[in-house]
């Protein structure tokens, strides 16, 4: 999981990506601003930042859904404009189709490029053995709670075998415990299916444990700080969060994040003022 | 949240409300807390009883004229009679034909319509200004107009349960497709999905149980057109029974004509919740 040599092309590249969103009342207001970032095949990239810094806007930045007002990003090489299969994400939200069952949610891509029946179920079979939910196949949605909903999410991403898994703070919404067992099992998962993953968090200690770098986002206009580069053990377990190295990484990015709250507000002796 | 009632129990011992002791009515009279089913079903039985004595009262008790509120069992004979003789079959034949046409003309128009005006802002702007305009029209202020093109006969009932029925159905699925959920549409995108793929395999089905529950409330406001067109000018159906009744001072016949138009609609409602029931089974209303 080490970042591969500066020879070789990157998987992903953000090329000083600037997106302005109008609002309503006509201003033109900067989500992000010149934002480069390279991501090499088949590594781990953490974005951690505050909320409304941009972070979902970057990723869907890379998905295609938004479309950057300048600046360009490659994926192998080739110019990202509209969304595709190549770039699978998981959001926040629940995102399941409630009206298929999680096997119908799971291979609803391999359906969608009109694959062989045969060839979807084994596909969808597969990869809800991998999440954990093998006996779920008919389940709907409304059945399911919310760190499976989840896990089904994840499926249906990979079941598509995207060149790049997009993850918006796919575990944001879930309990302490469940959070925990999500994070150790998509180290499992990109143990057995090594994917390019930019995942974005507001939790340091998620980005931390998941990431082979770890960048930190500033607040509006969106754009990112120096990296810390973890060099942790591999196969991870949640041991590693009590290690010296990490401690380390998590105190600089702490840093980071003190010094970009201390830019953007205004400090109390200005308050009283 | 639903809790086990026995919960209470527990806490109640322990806790400082132990202290003050608390009626069943207070256990009831929780605000938005469930209640036991056989509490319920005894609430709404009493409820239900409560009403026909009262009924019973007034009318064999002589308070009031039979004229005004005939009895329970001069309601009945009259149904009985009413339905030997086959008018109220023919009366209430009548009726169902047309409401059924006229709603589902209404349907198959303003379902396909709706759907687009909420999808689409283009559409919308194409659409809102008639049906903005339409929807406050009450379609009663139209039955004039639409005796004068259609005649009286079945086909103008038709229509005003169509025009009643289509302007609000438009807007209530444009509110449905409006509120499918964005990122269900960007998921599939993301999975690789083109255009119509969205639409067809996600926006469509994601509609569904809001549609579901858009055909039950209209057919109960569809009701309320026949009935007031019936009451304008008809030579049959429960409106125009009800009317004829009114004329011969035959009450017990008017409550006839209530009676199996409630039942008529209460079984529409029952209908559709068992269809959602069976047909989405994967809504979560169902």
């Amino acid at each position: 999981m080490v970042a591969e040599g500066v020879s070789a092309p990157p998987k992903l590249r953000l090329h000083d990506v600037t997106v302005t969103f109008r609002a309503r009342h006509g201003a033109l207001v900067p989500a992000i601003e010149r934002l480069s970032l390279d991501v090499a095949d088949r590594e781990i990239v953490s974005i951690v930042g505050p909320s409304g810094c941009g972070k979902s806007t970057l990723l869907r930045l890379v998905a295609g859904l938004v479309r950057p007002s300048s600046g360009e990003i490659r994926l192998d090489g080739h110019v990202v404009a509209e969304p595709g299969a190549d770039r699978g994400m998981v959001f926040q939200s629940y995102t399941l189709f409630p009206w298929l069952t999680v096997q119908g949610n799971v291979e609803f891509g391999p359906r969608l490029r009109g694959m062989p029946d045969r060839h979807c179920r084994d596909v969808a079979s597969r990869f809800i053995q991998i999440v954990g939910l093998a006996g779920f196949e008919r389940a709907y949605p409304k059945e399911l709670s919310g760190g499976m909903m989840q896990r089904v999410a994840i499926a249906r991403a990979l079941a598509n075998d995207p060149e790049v898994l997009l993850m918006d703070e796919p575990c944001g919404a879930l309990d302490a415990q469940t959070r925990v067992f999500m994070q150790e099992l998509l180290l499992d998962i990109w143990e057995t299916t090594p994917k390019t993953i930019l995942f974005v968090t507001h939790d340091i200690d998620e980005a931390l444990f998941l990431g082979d770098r770890v960048y930190v986002m500033t607040a509006r206009p969106g754009r990112l700080r120096d990296e810390v580069v973890l060099a942790l053990p591999c196969p991870r377990t949640l041991e590693v969060e009590t290690s010296e190295a990490f401690l380390a990484a998590k105190r600089r990015v702490l840093a980071m994040i003190r010094e970009e709250a201390q830019r953007t507000t205004p400090e109390p002796s200005r308050l009283r003022a | 949240m639903r809790r086990p009632g026995r919960r209470y129990v527990s806490l109640a011992r322990t806790g400082p409300i132990a202290r003050r002791p608390r009626g069943p009515l207070s256990e009831v009279l929780r605000p938005q807390e469930a209640i036991p089913r056989r509490t319920y079903l005894r609430i709404l039985t009493a409820s239900a009883a409560a009403l026909v004595a009262v009924w019973c009262v007034l009318t064999y008790g002589r308070l009031v004229a039979p004229l005004f509120l005939p009895s329970p069992t001069a309601v009945l004979a009259a149904g009985v009679a009413m339905a030997q003789d086959g008018t109220l079959l023919q009366h209430a034949q009548a009726s169902l034909l047309v409401i059924v046409s006229g709603w589902a003309l209404a349907v198959l128009a303003g379902v396909p319509v709706g759907v687009l005006m909420g999808s689409f802002k283009a559409v919308e702007a194409l659409i809102e200004p008639v049906v903005d305009f339409v929807r406050y029209l009450p379609v009663s202020a139209l039955i004039p107009l639409l005796i004068l093109y259609i005649g009286i006969g079945p086909a103008e009932k038709i229509a005003v349960i169509f025009i009643g029925t289509f302007f609000q159905l438009v807007l209530l699925v444009a509110d449905v497709a409006a509120h499918v959920p964005h990122e269900q549409l960007d998921v599939a995108y993301t999975l690789g999905a083109s255009r119509g793929q969205v639409i067809r395999r996600v926006l469509l089905p994601a509609t569904l149980p809001g549609v579901m529950d858009t055909l039950r409330i209209t057919m109960g406001w569809a009701w309320t057109y026949l009935v007031v067109a019936e009451l304008v000018s008809a030579d049959r159906g429960l409106g125009f029974m009800i009317l004829d009744s009114m004329r011969g001072l035959f009450t017990d016949r008017i409550f006839v004509g209530l009676a199996v138009i409630g039942g008529l609609g209460l079984c529409f409602d029952l209908l559709f919740k068992w269809l959602h029931r069976v047909l989405l089974p994967w809504s979560p209303k169902a």
